[in-house]
């Protein structure tokens, strides 16, 4: 495959993401004249068929788009059907959803951290490989993973497309009693996170930066998880800074509704999902933007983590633009939701209903949550029946594709420049740098199949 | 059976179109997951591992449904490099939530979709595993149980049929001491045409059962809609539940259009 001075580089199926996805790079002398994500996890239809479904089923259709991250799925859905109509759920009820979202934060990011990511920073294909070697920190979150998953089976009934979920709250709320099993686990699980922070932050990280808008829900007093207003940090070349600047921009914000204004999907010839712009810019949602937006609301223990994990103090104005260092951000969350999980359950009271009444009435309504990954926004358009006549999904990694594919072209040509690296040297670059953003490929709710560009073969 | 005893049974893991949530419930099994590696060689799982090994696989699970013409030449390699194939979830079994393009116009479904239409591949329809090659055996759920999926693993490890029973859910409830939310509150239930495997997690929650581990082995529906009319069900109530994770098993599909007919 390669030629003197030209190449082209296609990795068929990328490994240790989630679903399915390939990789193309077409190589010009010294230059990166193409670098391409493609998705071809095949399409799946969800937005058609949402159509003329009741109002009450998108929570647990839409769930089946992506099995790691159902709960923000579900209650994507369900905050933007409850805006349609007119219904806000709050209280306690709330406070027991934030919980179940904790659950997935920790369960989703420690499969990323310790399973899927963990194992490039070792040298390793896999977890398995891994744990020869790190036995415990592999046994460790492993153990992490399974207190997110208890959280979410309690709160949910299981931990993939769990079944408590509904418009309103939930089919049944726990007593008092019932979470307290949990406490001890956390409890644990809260020392394991914290260790987690302490071993990613000495594994050995490329210097990188991004220049990307970053987009993340921000709320006033906490850390943003099950709601929020859409918030834009700019990217550093805005104020004549480098990519590998440190320092916070002033934030821009827009409400959730006019969300569709500004994230724009548009379909690309010869690529294979539609790509997302925020203002006709390239951005990136997810822990690096969250972090920089919201960093100085974690939970003190969460803060401290972050900063003797080197990712500076965000109080301070510091933001971390390394894709590689997401892997220390995801922990730093990790302890985050668990403290933040048991926060919650310490301040529980049962509610006196389990559910608030959702009468169906016509209109639109939009739902944004923080999916692990980065922002999900829901938007659907319901008859005076409560039929659904309109649905739009936004999962994060259509928003984050010309994302990534810009730090594959920044990675890959940075190492043209420093040496001539082999083909094998430059996949697992790339896959490398693909895994920095966890992209959710599962969450083909609208992505294309894809077309390889074969007569590209022929230069 | 095999002529080197001491050799680790193979291992893939293949995902057609899904949500990846039944290959994640095998990594869910947090408990299981370093002794599980060391018995088997987990020769091929992309969400898992890096590496990859050629075939011949011992035990091939397979998850998701056939949706485009490049799938259905893949489960034909994957036949033909497994000893033994298994569907793990809804989607390989019956189709999944994707089927639900059945029973419409797909050409229609893009143009919702996608402003090029003409840029995506796809099949008019979203198919089972079984409808193109043999398959061994069909684990349902959507998601399918943790402690079902380690049964059928070890089993088919260990050369015999997998203890995994075809009854229906009320079975699980009254297993479970569950109150029958059917017969307490009125609320409808597919528990009784649904194949047990969840363990009731549905009704336990004081919800009925949406069915989404597909038809048990014996379904009586000309019995059991009347049920769900009494409790409250309207004909499109009907279609739609029937018609959503499993719409393509054959039963809920054939119940379904009964119901249009009428
Ligand atoms: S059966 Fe359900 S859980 Fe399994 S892959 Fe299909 S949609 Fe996901
Ligand atoms: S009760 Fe029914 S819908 Fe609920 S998990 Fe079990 S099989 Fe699925």
């Amino acid at each position: 495959m390669t030629h003197r001075g030209s190449r082209v580089l296609h990795v068929g199926s990328l490994s240790r993401v989630e679903g399915e996805g390939s990789l193309h790079l077409r190589i010009r002398g010294e230059e990166v004249a193409e670098a391409r994500l493609a998705i071809f996890e095949p399409p799946r239809f969800f937005e058609a068929f949402l159509r003329g479904r009741s109002y009450t089923e998108p929570p647990d259709i839409t769930s089946r788009i992506c099995g790691i991250c159902p709960v923000a799925y579900q209650l994507s859905a369900c905050r933007a059907i409850e805006d349609a109509c007119g219904v806000t759920v709050d209280g306690q009820l709330a406070a027991l959803r934030r919980l179940m979202y904790c659950g997935e934060w920790i369960e989703s990011h420690t499969l990323h951290v310790h399973l899927l990511h963990a194992p490039d920073f070792h040298g390793c294909a896999n977890v398995v490989e891994l744990a020869r070697s790190r036995r415990a920190d592999v046994e460790r979150g492993l153990r992490l993973k399974q207190a997110g998953n208890a959280i979410i089976e309690l709160l949910g009934g299981r931990a993939v497309h769990p079944v408590n979920v509904r418009l309103g709250g939930f089919h049944r709320v726990p007593s008092r009693s019932e979470l307290r099993p949990l406490e001890e686990q956390l409890r644990r699980a809260r020392e394991d996170a914290a260790l987690t922070v302490r071993w990613v932050a000495g594994f050995d990280f490329p210097e990188a930066g991004c220049d990307h808008d970053l987009l993340a829900l921000a709320e006033p007093d906490r850390y943003a998880v099950e709601s929020g207003t859409p918030t834009v940090m700019p990217a550093p070349h805005t104020a004549g800074l480098p990519a590998t600047s440190r320092r916070a921009l002033p934030t821009r914000t827009f409400g959730v509704r006019e969300f569709g204004d500004h994230v724009v999907e548009r379909q690309v010839p010869h690529s294979t999902a539609l790509h997302a712009r925020l203002d006709g810019r390239r951005h990136l949602t997810g822990p690096l933007a969250r972090y920089a937006i919201s960093g100085r609301l974690l939970s003190p223990i969460a803060l401290q983590a972050a900063q003797d994990a080197g990712l500076g103090d965000p109080r301070q104005g510091v933001v971390c633009r390394n894709p590689y260092r997401s892997i220390v951000v995801r922990a730093v969350e990790v302890l985050h939701a668990v403290d933040e999980a048991l926060r919650l359950i310490d301040a529980y009271e049962p509610p006196p209903r389990p559910y608030v009444d959702v009468p169906p009435r016509a209109g639109t309504g939009h739902g944004a949550t923080e999916a692990p990954r980065g922002l999900l926004h829901h938007r659907y358009t319901l008859d005076a029946e409560g039929t659904v006549t309109d649905a739009v999904l936004v999962p994060p990694t259509a928003q984050n594709q010309d994302a990534i594919e810009e730090d594959l072209r920044r990675t890959v040509q940075e190492h043209l420049r420093s040496g001539e690296p082999t083909d094998a040297e430059l996949t697992a670059l790339c896959e490398r740098a693909v895994r920095n953003h966890d992209p959710c490929i599962s969450c083909s709710t609208h992505f294309l199949d894809l077309t390889v560009d074969r007569a590209a073969h022929s230069d | 059976m095999n002529a080197e005893p001491r050799r680790r049974p193979r291992l893939a893991v293949w995902k057609f179109a899904s949500c990846d949530g039944c290959q994640l419930t095998l990594l869910d099994c947090e408990d299981e997951l370093l002794g599980l590696a060391e018995q088997v060689e987990i020769a091929h799982f992309l969400e898992a591992s890096s590496a990859s090994a050629p075939g011949p696989y011992d035990l091939s699970l397979v998850e998701g449904s056939v949706t485009t013409a490049q799938d259905v030449e893949r489960v034909h390699h994957i036949r033909a490099v497994s000893r033994r194939l298994v569907t793990i979830g809804a989607c390989a079994t019956a189709g999944g939530v994707q089927a639900l393009r059945n029973y419409a116009d797909v050409a229609e479904f893009q143009a919702a979709v996608y402003a090029r239409p003409d840029y995506v591949a796809t099949l008019a329809t979203s198919t089972p595993i079984s409808a193109h090659v043999p398959v061994d055996f069909e684990l349902r759920g959507c998601p399918v149980d943790r402690r079902q999926l380690l049964e059928v693993i070890t089993a088919h490890l260990a050369g015999r049929r997998p203890a995994v029973p075809a009854h229906s859910v009320c079975f699980e409830c009254k297993q479970r001491g569950t109150v029958c939310v059917t017969v307490a509150h009125g609320t409808p239930c597919l528990g009784p045409v649904t194949h047990a495997g969840c363990g009731a997690v549905c009704p336990t929650f004081g919800r009925g059962c949406y069915g989404c581990f597909g038809p048990s082995d014996s379904t009586n529906f000309p019995a059991f809609v009347p049920l769900l009319r009494r409790d409250g069900m309207d004909t499109l109530d009907v279609v739609r539940v029937l018609r959503t994770f499993n719409t393509a098993a054959p039963e809920f599909d054939a119940a379904s259009r009964k119901e249009l007919e009428r």
